[in-house]
């Protein structure tokens, strides 16, 4: 049985006090131990940002990569790998922003990775500007008179491409964020959990006290159907006065990108394969060709 | 009759077809056991322009075109007026009878063949874009070369296209050879067939670069299109899957060397092909792979620049932009094939170096050698020699012995750290972008960074020692040394063989196909030339510089293409002449 203290490292997180980021961290390591996976049977590939440090504060395996690069990073360990679990972890400006063009063509693909987004609608480590889903008008250290552009709409923009598993979270109810991106890690394919992350310094107006009066849990509305891929569109791009957390959609996905590679649809994973020179034979099929 | 060394050039627009059917005559050539070399050259577009195909044959191996061209197969005007000037005398042009010939395009010393290509090519093939295959016909005819080498290329070429297609080719190509038949005793030149001769391979330099990186083991690409370079990405698309390659054409560059790099982690040998401008977006995640240790190869067939530049044209001018590139300073390697064979060997050496020392390894082609064709001997791609060295890896046996954490960025005296592949609990660790200890954790003390940064630069000091040696051609103790790097060996080569026909000992070739680290023993072996004369296709003399910054030393002259084309023997020694 795998325990929390499996996970435990003699690291203290870099967040400030109350970030939302520690409730991801402890929301993500029960759903772990929850799921009875060991920290070397998954990999968690992070972007550059305050919450990409999060592998650093846990045993496990983690890459650290570039800001906006997780998603590649993450692809080519999962085609590599494909028996290890490929967890991203980044922000709303390294998912949405930097990496919103990897982000789209990794949804078209339907690797078997879940992604989670720490989404605080602003750019912490830099000390406070707008980020891509920042609201408009907000007023930061970039958007002085304001931010004049319209939010990005990630649940929105997966759906459009295929996504089959597209959730959003919230720290401030950690059972159900833990149950959440359980879910989301058993899903046959790729998924999107984005959530609302408190950041307690540079955005105060979207801290706990802004979200607790809003969020509702779409799991509570009886005619909700999260099968709906329409009705999901249209909730995923509500915001305001109510706003839902929960699972917006879920269907049974296709075939995963590396399920569908002809060299990795039977065997082991390529990196179990031995690493031999071309047998004779082989050598010959190259040759023949070019006689 | 003149049986040497004898060029012909195909020209037409693009679109018909020009380098498929070169290829395919070089390819009859190879097997009527003639040595060849090929160079397509065509223009950034799918149609129109002004492409065409340089084939130069001789009994003995060739290792450049050359500008003399024997035999001209015209399919529009515009070939004879770009190209009527290399014509020798004697030579001949073959063209379309139903295209007015104007005269200013008349040589009284050249051989002018009206051939009605259009409406033979109607009537026998069926199809009027066959005139390529009925010029080809007549070449057959002219040179006096056997036509069943010929033939047997048609039908190996286009047999899964069905008989019908294999007997109207056979037939346009017999019908060319006929027509020759009334033209031949004015000409002179032949290229007979040699059936004796040692069965052979023709290749280009996409290929061999992909069989090397094939033998040496890479089991992972990732690329976007670009030429030259994405040959090697459509190669491995092709052929990969059979061999157990997972080959991916992803969103943008970007993308490409960091799936490299996850898959790298992971344990995978990974290349992503590309050309300059494809590099210039990998710049940040080279600078990844470096302070990641992570071992990645990097191939890039460079083309002139900056920006889109000349798409299918050749450059050497992207050796500084790489040993520069990403911020800061870690060690990689700079191999850069001359010839086929180095393309092969480098293409698995690559791999070998890359996880050795965990770093990145770049190897540097440009669409010369990416796209000439060469026939070389069976034996001349050295499987055999490859061996497949991982380096300081661990096994799961030595983790499982594990009793302390592992220590992913362990301080050696080598600065090489034993590697673990992710997937056993003994050996648990983030791979990390930002700096780091040990362990690693993220840490930011001066100490720290200094043994970090300490270590991986020390690396260097064993790579330095394992790299291809520059290599001489030529006679010892020449008055002359040319100097070159990558492509540019063959026609170095035979500018040197022609300088030492004329004047035995005149003159030799000092090669280098690694540039970073900069070969030891470079220095020495510069000190032995008495007049040294670098020659590279850039502007500012990129290799001349980094040997004055290496070794201290003053080349004594240069010579520098930078329009886009092959390096010639002529241009060598013309170049010669003004230095």
């Amino acid at each position: 049985m795998v325990t929390r203290d499996d996970y435990n490292i003699d690291v203290k997180p870099t967040w400030c006090s109350g970030c939302g980021d520690y409730g991801i961290l402890n929301a993500l390591t029960r759903a772990l131990v929850a799921h009875n996976i060991a920290p070397h049977e998954v990999m968690i590939v992070t972007g550059i940002g305050c919450g990409s440090k999060l592998p650093q504060y846990m045993r496990v395996n983690g890459m650290h990569t570039l800001h906006g690069r997780p998603w590649p990073v993450a692809q080519g360990a999962k085609l590599a790998n494909h028996a290890m679990r490929v967890v991203i972890v980044h922000g709303d400006g390294d998912g949405y922003g930097e990496g919103l063009g990897h982000f789209v063509h990794a949804v078209r693909r339907n690797p078997g990775v879940t992604e989670l987004v720490q989404n605080n609608l602003i750019y912490g480590l830099t000390k406070g500007q707008f980020s891509p889903t920042s609201e408009k008008g907000w007023k930061t250290s970039t958007s002085p008179d304001g931010s004049i552009e319209t939010p990005a709409q990630p649940l929105a923009l997966a759906l459009t491409h295929g996504a089959t598993f597209v959730g959003r979270g919230y720290p401030g109810q950690l059972k159900h964020l833990i149950w959440l991106i359980g879910e989301a890690m058993e899903h046959p394919g790729y998924a999107l959990v984005d959530i609302l992350q408190p950041c307690v310094t540079f955005n105060k107006p979207r801290a706990y006290d802004y979200y607790n009066e809003r969020v509702y849990k779409l799991d509570d509305e009886p005619d909700y159907d999260p099968g709906n891929r329409t009705a999901a569109w249209e909730r995923a791009q509500e915001w305001g006065d109510r706003i839902p957390i929960g699972i917006f959609y879920r269907a049974t996905p296709g075939p995963t990108f590396e399920a569908l590679d002809p060299v990795l649809q039977a065997g082991p994973p390529l990196v179990q394969r031995p690493l031999e020179k071309l047998a004779p034979a082989q050598v010959e099929g190259l040759l023949a060709g070019l006689r | 009759m003149i049986e040497h060394d004898i060029t012909l050039r195909i020209g037409g627009e693009a679109g018909m077809g020009l380098e498929s059917s070169g290829a395919g005559f070089a390819q009859a050539l190879v097997r009527g056991g003639l040595h060849i070399f090929g160079v397509p050259d065509f223009y950034s577009r799918i149609r129109g322009g002004h492409n065409f195909f340089t084939l130069r044959a001789a009994r003995e191996p060739l290792y450049s075109i050359a500008d003399p061209v024997h035999l001209l197969l015209a399919l529009d005007m515009e070939t004879i007026r770009r190209h009527i000037a290399d014509v020798v005398p004697d030579g001949a042009v073959v063209y379309d009878s139903k295209d007015a010939l104007p005269d200013a395009l008349k040589r009284d010393d050249v051989h002018f063949i009206p051939a009605p290509l259009t409406e033979m090519a109607r009537d026998i093939g069926g199809m009027e874009l066959m005139r390529n295959t009925l010029t080809l016909g007549i070449a057959a005819g002219l040179l006096e070369f056997d036509l069943s080498y010929v033939e047997s290329i048609i039908r190996d070429n286009f047999t899964r296209k069905g008989e019908e297609v294999v007997t109207s080719n056979l037939n346009v190509i017999r019908a060319g050879a006929d027509l020759a038949t009334e033209y031949k005793a004015d000409y002179p030149f032949r290229l007979h067939a040699i059936p004796d001769a040692p069965q052979r391979i023709m290749l280009n330099g996409t290929q061999a670069f992909a069989m090397g990186a094939l033998a040496g083991g890479c089991r992972f690409v990732s690329g976007y299109p670009m030429t030259p370079g994405s040959a090697v990405l459509v190669w491995f698309a092709q052929h990969g899957a059979h061999y157990g390659v997972v080959a991916k054409h992803v969103e943008d560059e970007i993308s490409a060397i960091n799936m490299a790099i996850g898959a790298a982690v992971m344990g995978a040998r990974a290349l992503v092909p590309t050309s300059g401008g494809g590099y210039a977006l990998m710049v940040e995640a080279t600078g990844f792979a470096g302070l990641s240790e992570t071992p990645v190869v990097i191939y890039n067939a460079q083309r002139p620049g900056p920006a889109t530049g000349l798409p299918t044209r050749t450059a050497q001018a992207d050796l500084l932009f790489m040993l520069h590139a990403a911020q800061d300073e870690f060690p990689r390697m700079i191999l850069a094939p001359g010839t086929l064979e180095e393309a092969f060997h480098l293409g698995w050496h690559a791999f070998n170096v890359a996880e050795r020392y965990q770093t990145p390894v770049m190897v540097l082609s440009d669409q010369f050698l990416a796209d000439a064709f060469r026939s070389l001997g069976v034996g001349a791609l050295n499987f055999n020699a490859v061996t497949l060295d991982r380096g300081a890896l661990l096994t799961d046996a030595d983790l499982d012995a594990l009793t302390e954490r592992y220590q992913r960025y362990q301080i050696t005296e080598s600065g090489i750290s034993p590697r673990a592949l992710p997937g056993h609990p003994n050996a648990i660790w983030v791979t990390e972008s930002n700096e780091h200890d040990e362990y690693p954790r993220i840490v930011e003390d001066a100490q720290n960074r200094i043994d970090q940064q300490s270590k991986r630069m020390r690396k260097a000091i064993p790579m330095a020692e394992d790299v291809p040696a520059p290599t001489w051609y030529g006679p010892e103790d020449a008055p002359l040394t040319l100097v070159c790097w990558g492509s540019t060996y063959g026609p170095a080569r035979e500018a040197v063989d022609r300088l030492n026909a004329q004047a035995a000992g005149a003159a030799n070739l000092l090669h280098f196909s690694c540039l970073e680290p900069f070969p030891p023993t470079a220095e020495a072996e510069l000190r032995k030339a008495h007049k040294t004369i670098v020659v590279e296709g850039n502007y500012t003399g990129q290799l001349e510089f980094l040997i004055r910054a290496r070794t201290g030393i003053a080349v004594d002259g240069h010579i520098h293409r930078f329009d886009g084309r092959p390096f010639r023997p002529e241009f060598i020694l013309a170049g010669l002449q003004e230095v």
